[in-house]
């Protein structure tokens, strides 16, 4: 154990004020990375809330708890907080934080541009929420946008979106969407220039390999969305026809230009959650990941695979058999590397010593529900069933088992693994449990059901159903399993504040793990590491803690 | 453990117990439930072949990995005596096994695409097929108009088709179009959706199998009133749609009775967005209202068209579907009462 660095006592008492700026100035990756994760934790709670309502008026048929127009606006901003606002910044702020990290350097290779994303990113999330005070406009008509997360065409030109809402959305879109890619370049530099003495690129943590990879989905599918975005504000603001059906445009357009962005940023979304799986099955298991280059082989090709999938989203859109074949095909091929994954991690556990700590817990939940959401995946690639389900709850439930199940689980796995790193206090495991398998239950009877109600014809958007149709049973089952996930992050709530305060000192390497990170200290100091790092395997650790058996030896 | 049992139930449960559930809500004489389960034309036929071979296929991966993933849990949970700072043996990957677990997957996901694009080619019918009843269905917001061309008539919301033609099955071929936004067509236990595009035409089709009353809705987000869109498809022995056909194609009752309620709705502004054949009202921006009383809902399907429920919605129709393009034309109660009872002649 390094001792830990003294806090420069100018600093220690500081004035409130004075800390504050420090963290508004700073160009330290991890506060910056803190600060992505925080404000994605919060508009989380944000976006949640507006799940809640909306579950509220769905809990029955014929509620009367929201009007049309104020649900539509909740689905649409509930769906742009959690990909845009919750989803990506926390992905961007665990890269920031980990990758210098995890590669042995002391900072990413554009500081400033850094401090700039995330800015972009933060003002984005903002002028989005403006809209609920602003959208207003000329017309009086419209507050928050009601155009649903991706906004097809024509219903966002001004004919049917009176008012300014659906500029907000463009604009804190767009300009989120800058932030974004300013990182993802960020995060290709840094992992491809900055890698400490003998960190060769197959020597990199899998998690740094995933990012990378990640980045570089970034870089790719962001500039389409921005492209995109321009153009529907040309329509909007200077009259162009891009997407005006009346005026020659295409409605077609936008979903190729949406999805071509849309389902690239699917993968970017999950590969997260594969890069935290990647790092916590090993460590909990004991057991060193199985088959690493394959990983990075799979990592690769889902990557590859994502940028030629983007039309399953439009099976029912009436393309040519020919059309949707093809990318019927393209989305099953995805399918296999994600499988390989899916084996090694379970092949890690196979012959372990598994430690069910909270990560591991949350690890698990991730296996079990991302292996739901991924096959009925595969079965949504299947156009003809496709041609049944799309647009319906089945889809809803298929894309929360993906990205809540998948996802959201590793956030919470990440958030207790690093979280003793990042702010030298040990997360509460008792509390961490309760939320583990409040959420678990809270989750499955949600999302569960919805798949139930899709296949039974309940399309998604709808404020209300009449009673004929005999979803009561299934909504309501939903609804309920809503309060148990409400629970789960109040208990998330309080562990941390808790434990912040007075939670167990964590020391450098509380959960025994191999890769750089744990070497320094906990918070470890703004240069992260005294002496450079120099590493001869993946588990530099490892070898460290097992000099007559080191990696190196076999890799 | 709880959270396992819970996992395997859903996987086990969820595509079983819906078939138990849908069929006895379902009183005699009223709509099924629109469940992709309860076929009762062929191309819902097809697709529901489809989906028990994928979802078995899903099935068994599923129970195979959770199986998996819980076994290696319970099986290699740290022991006690295992907690002695000491590490497992480490394996750092295996070729053969990894190769098999490449192939395999590959080997199934190209049976799947084999099966699904034989019902992909098998549905999607560019052509109608010969001899079909076509219809050209237009989605406005947020409504839906059927336009039966050659036979003369066009009606909004309720789709009336005969089970067959001269004793043969009938096929049904749809054309798509829309008025203003994106909108879907889907009544599940008919055909899979097809998405209604401005700016492009698109085809559905259908071959009815069973006489009844089906139910779907609009199933691509069209702005507020989305969820009002609904969609009722009438299968109809043949003597009964052709009974139903002559009704329509008739112009609209002339009752010297309700003569006042007639006047007042042909000098309001009813007639800019609605037509009633015989008479000067021709607009086309809403349902066509020849044959209202034919009809059991009102405004897609937001109420259903009893006497009660046509006067609160010519009244105020934003009481019973707020957003909707229909106006409160601010009449009074008086006139409110003879357009009504004008409106309850046209059978």
């Amino acid at each position: 154990v390094t001792a830990a660095p003294e806090t420069p006592r100018l600093l220690a008492n500081a004035p409130a004020l004075s800390k504050l700026h420090q963290w508004v100035v700073t160009v330290d990756h991890k506060k910056l990375g803190l600060m992505y994760i925080m404000s994605g934790l919060v508009f989380f709670i944000i976006g949640g809330l507006e799940a809640v309502m909306m579950r509220w008026q769905l809990a029955w048929s014929d509620m009367g708890v929201l009007m049309p127009d104020e649900f539509n606006r909740l689905f649409t901003m509930h769906g742009t907080t959690m990909v845009f606002f919750v989803g990506m910044p926390i992905l961007l702020g665990s890269a920031n934080y980990l990758v210098p990290l995890m590669i042995g350097t002391r900072d990413m290779a554009f500081p400033r541009l850094n401090a700039f994303g995330f800015w972009l990113f933060l003002l984005g999330g903002l002028l989005l929420y403006f809209s609920y005070f602003g959208g207003q406009g000329l017309y009086g008509m419209g507050s928050a946008p009601d155009v649903g997360w991706f906004a097809y065409a024509p219903l966002t030109e001004r004919t049917f979106s009176r008012g300014h809402s659906t500029d907000y959305w463009i604009l804190g879109l767009l300009v989120s969407g800058f932030g974004s890619i300013a990182t993802g370049i960020n995060l290709v530099a840094t992992t491809l220039c900055m890698r400490c003495k003998g960190m060769s690129l197959m020597k990199m943590p899998l998690f740094v390999w995933i990012m990378l990879i990640d980045a570089i989905l970034i870089v790719i599918a962001m500039p389409p969305l921005a492209a995109s975005q321009v153009m529907l504000l040309f329509d909007r603001s200077l009259g162009a026809h891009f997407f005006d059906v009346q005026g020659g445009g295409s409605a077609v357009l936008w979903q190729n230009l949406f999805w071509f962005f849309g389902h690239p940023e699917v993968y970017i979304l999950i590969l997260p959650a594969f890069a935290f799986v990647s790092e916590i099955i090993p460590v909990f298991c004991r057991k060193v990941i199985f088959g690493y280059p394959l990983m990075v082989a799979a990592t690769v090709a889902i990557g590859f695979i994502s940028m030629g999938v983007w039309v399953h989203h439009m099976f029912s859109v009436g393309l040519s058999p020919a059309v949707n074949t093809a990318f019927m095909a393209s989305t099953m091929l995805i399918a296999v590397p994600t499988g390989i994954k899916m084996f090694n991690w379970v092949a890690t556990m196979y012959g372990g010593r598994i430690r069910l700590h909270t990560p591991m817990l949350f690890s698990i939940g991730f296996l079990v529900q991302f292996l739901f959401g991924g096959l009925t995946g595969i079965m949504l690639a299947v156009v003809p069933f496709d041609w049944q389900v799309s647009d319906s709850y089945f889809v809803v439930g298929h894309f929360h088992y993906v990205l809540f199940g998948g996802l959201v689980f590793t956030i919470f796995a990440a958030i207790f693994y690093w979280f003793p790193k990042a702010s030298g206090k040990m997360l509460s495991e008792k509390l961490g449990k309760w939320q583990f398998w409040l959420l678990l239950i809270g989750f499955n009877l949600t999302f569960g059901p919805m798949h139930v109600s899709g296949m039974l014809g309940m399309p998604r958007r709808i404020y209300t159903y009449h009673a004929d149709r005999g979803w009561e049973f299934w909504n309501l089952l939903t609804s309920i399993g809503v309060i148990f996930q409400v629970l789960a992050v109040a208990f998330f709530a309080y562990n941390v504040i808790r434990s912040l305060r007075k939670g167990k000192p964590a020391g450098d390497d509380p959960w025994d793990a191999w890769t750089l990170e744990w070497s320094t200290t906990s918070p470890p100091p703004a240069w992260n590491y005294d002496v450079d790092p120099e590493v001869r395997s993946r588990r530099p650790l490892w070898d460290k803690k097992h000099p007559e058996d080191p990696d190196w030896k076999y890799e | 453990v709880t959270a396992r049992v819970i996992a395997i139930a859903w996987a086990l449960g969820l595509f079983v117990v819906h078939a138990a559930m849908a069929a006895p809500i379902c009183a005699p004489g009223q709509p099924e439930m629109p469940s992709m389960f309860l076929p009762r034309s062929e191309p819902a036929e097809i697709i529901l072949d489809i989906t028990w071979l994928v979802t078995g296929i899903c099935a068994v991966i599923f129970v195979i990995m959770e199986g998996l993933i819980i076994w290696a849990i319970i099986r290699y949970r740290q022991r006690r005596s295992e907690a002695d700072g000491s590490e497992p043996p480490q394996v750092y990957g295996s070729n053969p096994i990894e190769l098999a677990w490449t192939v395999i997957p590959l080997l199934i996901v190209f049976i799947l695409f084999l099966v699904s694009a034989r019902g992909i080619f098998e549905i999607d019918k560019q052509e109608p097929p010969p001899g079909s009843l076509e219809v050209t269905v237009v989605g406005h917001r947020w409504w839906w108009e059927f336009d039966y061309g050659e036979l003369g008539f066009v009606t909004a919301n309720e789709l009336h088709v005969p089970l067959t033609k001269d004793g043969e099955a009938q096929s049904v071929f749809l054309t798509l179009e829309s008025a203003d936004v994106l909108h879907s067509f889907w009544v599940p236990q008919l055909a899979g959706k097809k998405d209604v595009v401005p700016g492009r035409v698109n085809h559905l089709w259908l071959k009815p199998r069973q006489m009844g009353t089906y139910v779907g809705q609009c199933a691509e987000y069209c702005g507020n009133q989305h969820a009002n869109m609904l969609i009722t498809v009438y299968v109809h022995s043949e003597e009964d749609f052709d009974k139903w056909v002559a009704n329509q194609q008739r112009d609209a009752v002339e009752d010297a009775a309700v003569a006042d309620g007639r006047d007042i709705f042909m000098r309001t502004a009813c007639i800019n967005c609605h037509t009633i054949r015989g008479t000067v009202a021709d607009g086309t921006f809403a349902p066509d209202l020849t044959h209202l009383m034919s009809r059991n809902v009102l405004g897609a399907g937001a109420a259903a068209n009893t006497p009660d429920r046509l006067r609160e919605w010519v009244w105020d129709p934003q009481n019973i579907k707020p957003g909707c393009d229909m106006p409160s034309m601010k009449l009074s109660h008086d006139d409110t009462d003879r357009i009504c009872a004008y409106l309850e002649t046209l059978k």
